[in-house]
């Protein structure tokens, strides 16, 4: 299946893109797929602890399951106010 | 009155959304731009963005949250995102209530919970052309 994850702030930064396309395997959760790209991102696995997740418009998180065509926003530390 | 906006505002117009003549009492909150960062170096603005969907989503539920905490009428909350000067606003709340102690703590727990839980991201931008994301605790 595939997912795009949308990137946010210090971690589109990191990325390199505001969007990719990640293709995995069927039952995926978010934290596999937030890990799966921690292996190609530089940076990335130091953030894992304090990243959050979104998808629509409602937090998930890691255990949650993803489904083809599904739209994951990583969210880095918030600094708003 | 929840909202991001992309351009300066005036607390005149959040003053102006609570108002209630039920209450006695008004308390505001502003947040602006200042010239050095927590480490002292001197800073020419600051740069916000949001996830804009969610982040009008948590705005909402944190007026939720102070209404069902603490015995106030109204309460606006109001970011701004993109590109802020010296002294720009970049956070406003305002809260009315019939007796000031509602009004004050509701206040506190708005700005509180909006650091906490609002997905807006900050960017200082400084004198000497660096940049760095800077993160509530």
């Amino acid at each position: 299946m595939t997912v795009r994850v949308v990137c946010y702030a210090r971690i589109r930064e990191l990325v390199g893109a505001d969007a990719i396309e990640r293709t995995l395997p069927v039952g995926a959760t978010v934290g596999d797929c937030f890990d799966d790209l921690t292996r190609e991102v530089a940076g990335l696995a130091e953030l894992g602890a304090s990243t959050r997740f979104v998808r629509g418009t409602a937090f998930v998180d890691r255990a949650t399951e993803l489904h083809d065509g599904d739209e994951l926003g990583l969210l880095p530390p918030f600094g708003g106010g | 009155m929840f909202d991001l906006v992309d351009r300066p505002f005036d607390m005149a117009t959040l003053v102006a959304a609570v108002g209630d003549l039920g209450s006695g009492a008004l308390v505001t909150f502003v947040g602006y731009v200042r010239e050095r960062s927590d480490d002292g170096r001197p800073v020419t603005g600051l740069h916000y963005e949001a996830h804009r969907e969610l982040a009008l989503v948590e705005l909402r539920a944190v007026g939720d949250d102070a209404r069902a905490r603490f015995a106030i009428s109204r309460i606006a909350i109001v970011h701004r995102i993109g590109e802020l000067a010296l002294g720009e606003i970049a956070v406003g709340i305002a809260v009315t209530a019939p007796h000031r102690a509602a009004a004050f703590d509701a206040c506190e727990f708005a700005i509180n919970e909006l650091k906490a839980r609002v997905p807006i991201w900050k960017q200082e931008r400084y004198v000497d052309g660096g940049v760095r994301w800077r993160e509530n605790a």
